[in-house]
Protein backbone atom coordinates (compact mmCIF):
# COMPACT_ATOMS: atom_id res chain seq x y z
CA UNK A 1 0.00 0.00 0.00
CA UNK A 2 1.04 3.71 -0.82
CA UNK A 3 0.61 6.42 0.58
CA UNK A 4 -1.48 7.67 -1.51
CA UNK A 5 -2.63 11.03 0.93
CA UNK A 6 -5.21 12.66 -1.66
CA UNK A 7 -7.90 10.96 -1.35
CA UNK A 8 -7.58 10.01 2.46
CA UNK A 9 -8.07 13.99 3.21
CA UNK A 10 -11.80 13.81 2.42
CA UNK A 11 -12.32 11.25 4.57
CA UNK A 12 -13.65 11.53 8.25
CA UNK A 13 -13.71 8.99 10.61
CA UNK A 14 -15.73 8.91 13.35
CA UNK A 15 -13.12 8.74 17.04
CA UNK A 16 -15.97 7.03 18.70
CA UNK A 17 -16.92 4.06 16.68
CA UNK A 18 -14.74 4.38 13.64
CA UNK A 19 -17.58 4.72 11.00
CA UNK A 20 -15.80 6.13 7.72
CA UNK A 21 -17.70 9.21 6.30
CA UNK A 22 -17.16 11.53 3.57
CA UNK A 23 -16.30 15.36 4.65
CA UNK A 24 -17.95 18.29 2.34
CA UNK A 25 -17.82 21.60 3.17
CA UNK A 26 -21.04 22.21 5.57
CA UNK A 27 -23.00 25.73 5.00
CA UNK A 28 -22.67 28.23 8.46
CA UNK A 29 -24.07 27.08 12.17
CA UNK A 30 -24.43 23.79 10.68
CA UNK A 31 -23.69 20.60 12.77
CA UNK A 32 -22.17 17.14 11.07
CA UNK A 33 -23.40 14.44 13.11
CA UNK A 34 -21.83 10.23 12.92
CA UNK A 35 -24.52 8.41 11.28
CA UNK A 36 -23.74 5.59 13.51
CA UNK A 37 -23.26 6.66 16.92
CA UNK A 38 -24.23 10.19 16.79
CA UNK A 39 -21.78 12.39 18.09
CA UNK A 40 -20.94 15.78 16.43
CA UNK A 41 -18.34 15.37 13.76
CA UNK A 42 -17.99 19.08 12.62
CA UNK A 43 -19.13 22.12 13.24
CA UNK A 44 -19.35 25.34 11.03
CA UNK A 45 -19.42 28.75 12.51
CA UNK A 46 -18.68 31.60 10.74
CA UNK A 47 -15.09 33.62 12.29
CA UNK A 48 -15.33 30.88 15.21
CA UNK A 49 -11.22 31.07 14.70
CA UNK A 50 -11.10 34.81 15.75
CA UNK A 51 -14.00 34.31 18.64
CA UNK A 52 -11.73 31.78 20.05
CA UNK A 53 -9.07 33.67 20.01
CA UNK A 54 -10.56 36.78 21.48
CA UNK A 55 -12.58 34.40 23.96
CA UNK A 56 -8.98 32.54 25.14
CA UNK A 57 -7.41 36.20 25.79
CA UNK A 58 -10.27 37.41 27.73
CA UNK A 59 -10.38 34.23 29.89
CA UNK A 60 -6.52 34.44 30.21
CA UNK A 61 -6.57 37.91 31.55
CA UNK A 62 -9.33 37.53 34.24
CA UNK A 63 -7.91 34.59 35.17
CA UNK A 64 -4.83 36.54 35.90
CA UNK A 65 -7.12 38.64 37.88
CA UNK A 66 -8.53 35.59 39.71
CA UNK A 67 -5.29 34.99 41.37
CA UNK A 68 -3.99 37.67 42.48
CA UNK A 69 -6.76 39.70 44.09
CA UNK A 70 -8.87 38.69 47.26
CA UNK A 71 -11.05 35.52 46.83
CA UNK A 72 -13.27 35.81 49.48
CA UNK A 73 -12.74 37.25 53.03
CA UNK A 74 -14.07 35.83 56.20
CA UNK A 75 -15.03 38.32 59.53
CA UNK A 76 -16.38 36.39 63.06
CA UNK A 77 -15.68 37.54 66.29
CA UNK A 78 -13.54 39.98 65.45
CA UNK A 79 -11.38 37.92 63.57
CA UNK A 80 -10.62 38.40 59.75
CA UNK A 81 -8.93 36.11 57.68
CA UNK A 82 -8.85 37.17 53.79
CA UNK A 83 -8.15 34.03 51.04
CA UNK A 84 -7.22 34.45 47.29
CA UNK A 85 -7.14 31.34 45.32
CA UNK A 86 -3.74 30.25 45.63
CA UNK A 87 -4.82 29.94 50.39
CA UNK A 88 -7.27 27.50 48.86
CA UNK A 89 -4.72 25.62 47.37
CA UNK A 90 -2.33 25.68 50.01
CA UNK A 91 -4.30 24.43 52.18
CA UNK A 92 -3.64 20.86 51.69
CA UNK A 93 0.14 22.11 52.25
CA UNK A 94 0.89 20.18 55.25
CA UNK A 95 1.83 16.60 55.40
CA UNK A 96 0.15 14.12 53.90
CA UNK A 97 -2.24 16.15 51.88
CA UNK A 98 0.80 18.04 50.09
CA UNK A 99 0.09 16.03 46.45
CA UNK A 100 -3.32 16.97 46.76
CA UNK A 101 -1.80 20.23 46.76
CA UNK A 102 -0.46 20.30 43.81
CA UNK A 103 -3.18 18.40 41.97
CA UNK A 104 -5.80 21.23 43.01
CA UNK A 105 -3.24 24.02 41.95
CA UNK A 106 -3.20 22.32 38.33
CA UNK A 107 -6.92 21.49 38.28
CA UNK A 108 -8.29 24.95 39.04
CA UNK A 109 -5.18 27.33 37.95
CA UNK A 110 -2.16 25.34 35.66
CA UNK A 111 -4.22 23.71 33.44
CA UNK A 112 -6.48 26.63 32.57
CA UNK A 113 -4.06 28.42 32.28
CA UNK A 114 -1.89 26.24 29.75
CA UNK A 115 -4.89 25.30 27.54
CA UNK A 116 -5.24 29.02 27.62
CA UNK A 117 -2.41 30.03 26.36
CA UNK A 118 -1.76 26.57 23.97
CA UNK A 119 -4.39 27.72 22.30
CA UNK A 120 -3.38 31.13 21.84
CA UNK A 121 0.06 30.14 20.69
CA UNK A 122 -1.48 27.74 18.32
CA UNK A 123 -4.41 30.03 17.08
CA UNK A 124 -2.90 33.79 16.54
CA UNK A 125 -1.12 33.35 13.53
CA UNK A 126 -3.97 31.53 11.82
CA UNK A 127 -6.32 34.49 12.51
CA UNK A 128 -3.77 37.13 11.09
CA UNK A 129 -3.87 34.61 8.21
CA UNK A 130 0.40 34.43 8.57
CA UNK A 131 2.18 30.40 9.06
CA UNK A 132 1.33 28.76 12.04
CA UNK A 133 3.81 29.14 14.80
CA UNK A 134 6.19 26.11 15.29
CA UNK A 135 5.27 23.56 17.55
CA UNK A 136 1.00 25.40 17.06
CA UNK A 137 -0.15 21.80 16.50
CA UNK A 138 1.75 20.01 19.29
CA UNK A 139 0.43 23.00 21.33
CA UNK A 140 -3.52 22.33 20.36
CA UNK A 141 -3.16 18.69 20.95
CA UNK A 142 -2.18 19.33 23.93
CA UNK A 143 -5.10 21.65 24.96
CA UNK A 144 -7.17 19.42 23.70
CA UNK A 145 -6.14 16.72 25.63
CA UNK A 146 -5.92 18.55 28.85
CA UNK A 147 -9.44 19.78 28.42
CA UNK A 148 -11.14 17.16 31.03
CA UNK A 149 -8.39 17.79 33.71
CA UNK A 150 -9.59 21.60 33.83
CA UNK A 151 -12.04 21.94 36.46
CA UNK A 152 -12.47 25.64 36.97
CA UNK A 153 -16.20 25.30 36.79
CA UNK A 154 -16.12 22.61 39.12
CA UNK A 155 -14.61 24.89 41.50
CA UNK A 156 -16.60 27.56 41.30
CA UNK A 157 -19.69 24.93 42.43
CA UNK A 158 -17.33 23.54 45.30
CA UNK A 159 -16.58 27.47 46.64
CA UNK A 160 -20.63 27.80 46.54
CA UNK A 161 -21.30 24.77 48.22
CA UNK A 162 -18.40 26.23 51.21
CA UNK A 163 -20.13 29.36 51.62
CA UNK A 164 -23.43 28.17 51.79
CA UNK A 165 -22.00 26.07 54.75
CA UNK A 166 -20.07 28.87 56.30
CA UNK A 167 -22.57 31.39 55.84
CA UNK A 168 -23.99 30.00 59.70
CA UNK A 169 -20.67 30.19 61.34
CA UNK A 170 -19.18 33.59 60.06
CA UNK A 171 -19.69 36.21 58.03
CA UNK A 172 -18.51 35.92 54.46
CA UNK A 173 -17.41 38.71 51.85
CA UNK A 174 -16.74 37.75 48.26
CA UNK A 175 -14.10 39.14 46.85
CA UNK A 176 -13.47 40.75 42.96
CA UNK A 177 -11.37 37.67 42.64
CA UNK A 178 -14.97 35.54 42.69
CA UNK A 179 -16.41 37.33 40.06
CA UNK A 180 -12.83 37.37 37.91
CA UNK A 181 -13.04 33.66 38.43
CA UNK A 182 -16.88 33.04 38.09
CA UNK A 183 -15.92 35.15 34.68
CA UNK A 184 -13.53 32.56 33.49
CA UNK A 185 -15.66 29.90 33.72
CA UNK A 186 -18.38 31.40 31.47
CA UNK A 187 -16.24 32.40 28.93
CA UNK A 188 -14.01 28.71 28.88
CA UNK A 189 -17.76 27.34 28.43
CA UNK A 190 -18.53 29.85 25.58
CA UNK A 191 -14.77 29.22 23.92
CA UNK A 192 -14.80 25.36 24.33
CA UNK A 193 -18.58 25.46 22.91
CA UNK A 194 -17.14 27.18 19.64
CA UNK A 195 -14.12 24.92 19.03
CA UNK A 196 -14.49 22.14 16.17
CA UNK A 197 -11.40 20.19 16.69
CA UNK A 198 -11.66 19.30 12.50
CA UNK A 199 -11.89 22.61 11.46
CA UNK A 200 -9.25 23.64 13.31
CA UNK A 201 -7.13 21.42 12.08
CA UNK A 202 -7.76 21.75 8.58
CA UNK A 203 -7.10 25.23 9.17
CA UNK A 204 -3.75 24.80 10.39
CA UNK A 205 -3.38 22.53 7.59
CA UNK A 206 -3.92 25.04 5.08
CA UNK A 207 -2.10 27.53 7.17
CA UNK A 208 0.96 25.21 6.41
CA UNK A 209 0.22 24.36 2.93
CA UNK B 1 -26.62 17.45 8.66
CA UNK B 2 -23.58 18.33 6.09
CA UNK B 3 -21.13 15.27 6.03
CA UNK B 4 -22.28 13.19 2.97
CA UNK B 5 -21.34 9.89 4.37
CA UNK B 6 -23.70 7.27 2.63
CA UNK B 7 -26.40 6.32 4.90
CA UNK B 8 -26.33 2.72 4.50
CA UNK B 9 -23.89 0.28 4.16
CA UNK B 10 -21.95 2.00 6.65
CA UNK B 11 -18.38 1.10 6.65
CA UNK B 12 -15.51 1.48 9.36
CA UNK B 13 -12.35 2.85 8.46
CA UNK B 14 -10.43 -0.67 9.57
CA UNK B 15 -13.19 -2.48 6.74
CA UNK B 16 -11.91 0.26 4.32
CA UNK B 17 -7.94 -0.97 5.40
CA UNK B 18 -7.56 2.79 7.37
CA UNK B 19 -6.82 3.84 10.75
CA UNK B 20 -8.35 7.04 11.66
CA UNK B 21 -6.11 9.26 14.21
CA UNK B 22 -8.40 10.00 17.26
CA UNK B 23 -7.16 13.36 17.79
CA UNK B 24 -7.51 15.11 14.91
CA UNK B 25 -9.65 12.90 13.17
CA UNK B 26 -6.74 12.46 9.67
CA UNK B 27 -7.51 9.26 7.92
CA UNK B 28 -4.41 7.07 6.68
CA UNK B 29 -3.63 3.81 5.77
CA UNK B 30 -3.81 0.58 8.13
CA UNK B 31 0.36 0.49 8.34
CA UNK B 32 0.65 3.67 9.88
CA UNK B 33 1.90 4.16 12.88
CA UNK B 34 2.10 7.87 13.84
CA UNK B 35 -0.22 10.60 12.57
CA UNK B 36 1.52 12.55 9.81
CA UNK B 37 -1.01 16.01 10.74
CA UNK B 38 -1.27 15.87 14.65
CA UNK B 39 1.90 13.33 15.19
CA UNK B 40 -0.53 11.16 17.30
CA UNK B 41 -0.04 7.42 17.94
CA UNK B 42 -2.28 5.80 15.83
CA UNK B 43 -4.41 2.68 16.52
CA UNK B 44 -7.32 1.22 15.04
CA UNK B 45 -8.03 -0.44 18.19
CA UNK B 46 -6.76 -0.34 21.49
CA UNK B 47 -5.98 -3.75 22.16
CA UNK B 48 -4.91 -3.39 25.75
CA UNK B 49 -8.17 -1.16 26.28
CA UNK B 50 -10.21 -3.03 28.41
CA UNK B 51 -7.04 -4.05 30.79
CA UNK B 52 -6.63 -0.56 31.65
CA UNK B 53 -10.04 0.31 32.37
CA UNK B 54 -10.27 -2.50 34.80
CA UNK B 55 -7.47 -1.91 36.33
CA UNK B 56 -8.05 2.28 37.13
CA UNK B 57 -11.58 0.98 37.70
CA UNK B 58 -10.37 -1.11 40.57
CA UNK B 59 -7.56 0.94 41.88
CA UNK B 60 -10.86 4.10 41.94
CA UNK B 61 -12.67 1.61 43.71
CA UNK B 62 -10.32 0.62 46.08
CA UNK B 63 -9.83 4.62 46.98
CA UNK B 64 -13.17 5.23 47.17
CA UNK B 65 -13.48 3.06 50.50
CA UNK B 66 -11.06 4.77 52.94
CA UNK B 67 -12.82 8.20 51.39
CA UNK B 68 -15.96 7.01 53.26
CA UNK B 69 -14.44 5.69 55.95
CA UNK B 70 -12.00 8.31 57.42
CA UNK B 71 -12.83 12.50 58.14
CA UNK B 72 -12.93 14.13 55.32
CA UNK B 73 -13.48 17.58 57.57
CA UNK B 74 -11.48 18.31 60.83
CA UNK B 75 -13.11 20.93 62.53
CA UNK B 76 -12.53 22.61 65.56
CA UNK B 77 -14.11 25.52 67.51
CA UNK B 78 -14.18 26.86 70.93
CA UNK B 79 -16.12 24.38 72.58
CA UNK B 80 -15.75 21.31 70.41
CA UNK B 81 -13.48 19.11 68.36
CA UNK B 82 -15.54 17.93 65.51
CA UNK B 83 -14.56 15.42 61.90
CA UNK B 84 -16.89 14.97 59.52
CA UNK B 85 -17.13 11.76 56.41
CA UNK B 86 -18.97 12.68 53.47
CA UNK B 87 -22.03 11.13 54.56
CA UNK B 88 -21.34 13.12 57.47
CA UNK B 89 -21.25 16.26 55.75
CA UNK B 90 -24.36 15.49 53.82
CA UNK B 91 -26.55 15.15 57.14
CA UNK B 92 -24.98 18.44 58.87
CA UNK B 93 -26.61 19.98 55.81
CA UNK B 94 -29.97 18.81 56.18
CA UNK B 95 -29.88 19.43 59.39
CA UNK B 96 -28.88 22.92 58.63
CA UNK B 97 -32.22 22.45 56.34
CA UNK B 98 -29.94 23.51 53.32
CA UNK B 99 -31.64 20.62 51.29
CA UNK B 100 -30.34 21.74 47.49
CA UNK B 101 -27.26 22.01 48.72
CA UNK B 102 -26.69 18.61 50.82
CA UNK B 103 -28.52 17.34 47.31
CA UNK B 104 -25.84 18.32 45.27
CA UNK B 105 -22.92 17.13 47.45
CA UNK B 106 -24.35 13.81 48.11
CA UNK B 107 -24.69 13.66 43.85
CA UNK B 108 -21.14 14.56 43.50
CA UNK B 109 -19.58 12.24 46.18
CA UNK B 110 -21.82 9.06 46.12
CA UNK B 111 -24.05 8.66 42.98
CA UNK B 112 -21.54 9.91 40.41
CA UNK B 113 -18.84 7.94 41.84
CA UNK B 114 -21.13 4.70 42.21
CA UNK B 115 -23.17 5.15 39.26
CA UNK B 116 -19.59 5.43 37.28
CA UNK B 117 -18.57 2.34 38.74
CA UNK B 118 -21.48 0.55 37.49
CA UNK B 119 -21.83 1.95 34.23
CA UNK B 120 -18.41 0.94 33.72
CA UNK B 121 -18.26 -2.21 34.69
CA UNK B 122 -21.30 -2.83 32.20
CA UNK B 123 -19.28 -1.60 29.69
CA UNK B 124 -16.61 -3.25 30.22
CA UNK B 125 -18.40 -6.45 30.64
CA UNK B 126 -20.56 -6.09 27.62
CA UNK B 127 -18.01 -5.38 24.98
CA UNK B 128 -15.80 -8.75 26.93
CA UNK B 129 -18.80 -10.56 25.91
CA UNK B 130 -19.26 -9.16 22.31
CA UNK B 131 -22.52 -8.34 23.12
CA UNK B 132 -24.77 -6.47 20.49
CA UNK B 133 -27.67 -5.34 21.99
CA UNK B 134 -27.90 -1.23 23.29
CA UNK B 135 -25.63 -0.55 21.20
CA UNK B 136 -26.69 3.36 21.51
CA UNK B 137 -27.46 3.12 25.25
CA UNK B 138 -24.10 2.17 26.25
CA UNK B 139 -22.46 4.15 23.54
CA UNK B 140 -24.89 7.18 25.63
CA UNK B 141 -24.15 5.99 28.97
CA UNK B 142 -20.25 6.25 28.07
CA UNK B 143 -20.75 9.94 26.79
CA UNK B 144 -22.61 10.72 30.09
CA UNK B 145 -19.87 8.60 32.03
CA UNK B 146 -16.97 10.72 30.98
CA UNK B 147 -18.88 14.05 30.85
CA UNK B 148 -19.65 13.63 34.33
CA UNK B 149 -16.77 12.14 35.83
CA UNK B 150 -14.83 14.63 36.65
CA UNK B 151 -18.10 16.54 38.83
CA UNK B 152 -17.27 14.49 41.29
CA UNK B 153 -14.50 16.86 42.77
CA UNK B 154 -16.95 19.24 44.14
CA UNK B 155 -16.32 17.52 47.20
CA UNK B 156 -12.13 18.23 47.91
CA UNK B 157 -12.52 21.90 46.25
CA UNK B 158 -15.46 22.17 49.18
CA UNK B 159 -12.87 20.74 51.42
CA UNK B 160 -10.01 23.10 50.25
CA UNK B 161 -11.46 26.32 50.20
CA UNK B 162 -13.48 26.03 53.90
CA UNK B 163 -9.87 24.70 55.36
CA UNK B 164 -8.24 28.19 53.48
CA UNK B 165 -11.32 30.33 55.32
CA UNK B 166 -11.89 29.10 58.36
CA UNK B 167 -8.73 29.76 59.92
CA UNK B 168 -9.67 31.95 62.83
CA UNK B 169 -7.00 30.56 65.44
CA UNK B 170 -8.87 29.75 68.47
CA UNK B 171 -12.39 30.60 67.47
CA UNK B 172 -13.04 28.60 64.31
CA UNK B 173 -10.18 26.12 62.26
CA UNK B 174 -11.37 23.55 59.57
CA UNK B 175 -8.60 21.26 58.09
CA UNK B 176 -8.47 18.53 55.25
CA UNK B 177 -8.90 15.25 56.46
CA UNK B 178 -7.00 12.14 55.20
CA UNK B 179 -10.00 11.01 52.96
CA UNK B 180 -9.97 14.19 50.81
CA UNK B 181 -6.93 12.33 49.37
CA UNK B 182 -8.19 9.04 49.07
CA UNK B 183 -11.32 10.89 47.63
CA UNK B 184 -9.66 12.84 44.87
CA UNK B 185 -7.31 10.18 44.14
CA UNK B 186 -10.86 8.05 43.10
CA UNK B 187 -11.91 10.56 41.08
CA UNK B 188 -8.86 10.41 39.25
CA UNK B 189 -8.58 6.76 39.03
CA UNK B 190 -12.08 6.30 37.80
CA UNK B 191 -11.73 9.36 35.27
CA UNK B 192 -8.55 7.52 33.84
CA UNK B 193 -10.59 4.54 33.48
CA UNK B 194 -13.14 6.23 31.02
CA UNK B 195 -10.60 7.47 29.46
CA UNK B 196 -8.83 4.11 28.59
CA UNK B 197 -12.22 2.80 27.20
CA UNK B 198 -12.16 2.56 23.19
CA UNK B 199 -15.93 3.02 22.71
CA UNK B 200 -15.12 1.74 19.10
CA UNK B 201 -15.19 -1.48 20.63
CA UNK B 202 -18.92 -1.16 21.48
CA UNK B 203 -19.49 -1.04 17.54
CA UNK B 204 -17.16 -3.57 16.76
CA UNK B 205 -19.29 -6.35 18.11
CA UNK B 206 -21.94 -6.81 15.14
CA UNK B 207 -19.51 -6.39 12.66
CA UNK B 208 -18.22 -9.08 10.38
CA UNK B 209 -14.58 -8.60 10.55
CA UNK B 210 -12.92 -10.85 13.65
Amino acid sequence: MTTDALPLDDLVACPQCDTLHRASALPDNARAHCQQCGIVLMTSQPAAMARILSLALTAFIMMIAAVSFPFLTLDAGGLHNATSVIDAVLAFNDGYAFPLAVAVAFFIVVIPLMRLSALIYALGPLVREKKPRQGARKAFALAERLRPWSMAEIFIVGVTVALIKVAGLAAVTIGPAFWAFAGVVVITVLKDQLICRYSIWEALDKATA
Amino acid sequence: MGSAGQSHGLITARDAGLVACQQCGQVHPLHARICKRCEGRLRSRDEESLQKVWAWLIAGMIAYIPANVYPMLLTSTLVERSESTIIGGVVELVEYGSWGIAAIVFIASVMIPVGKFIAIVYLALSVQRRSIANQHERHKAYEVVEFIGRWSMIDVFVVAILSALVQLDTIATINPGIAALSFALSVIFTMLAAQAFDARLIWDANRTRQ
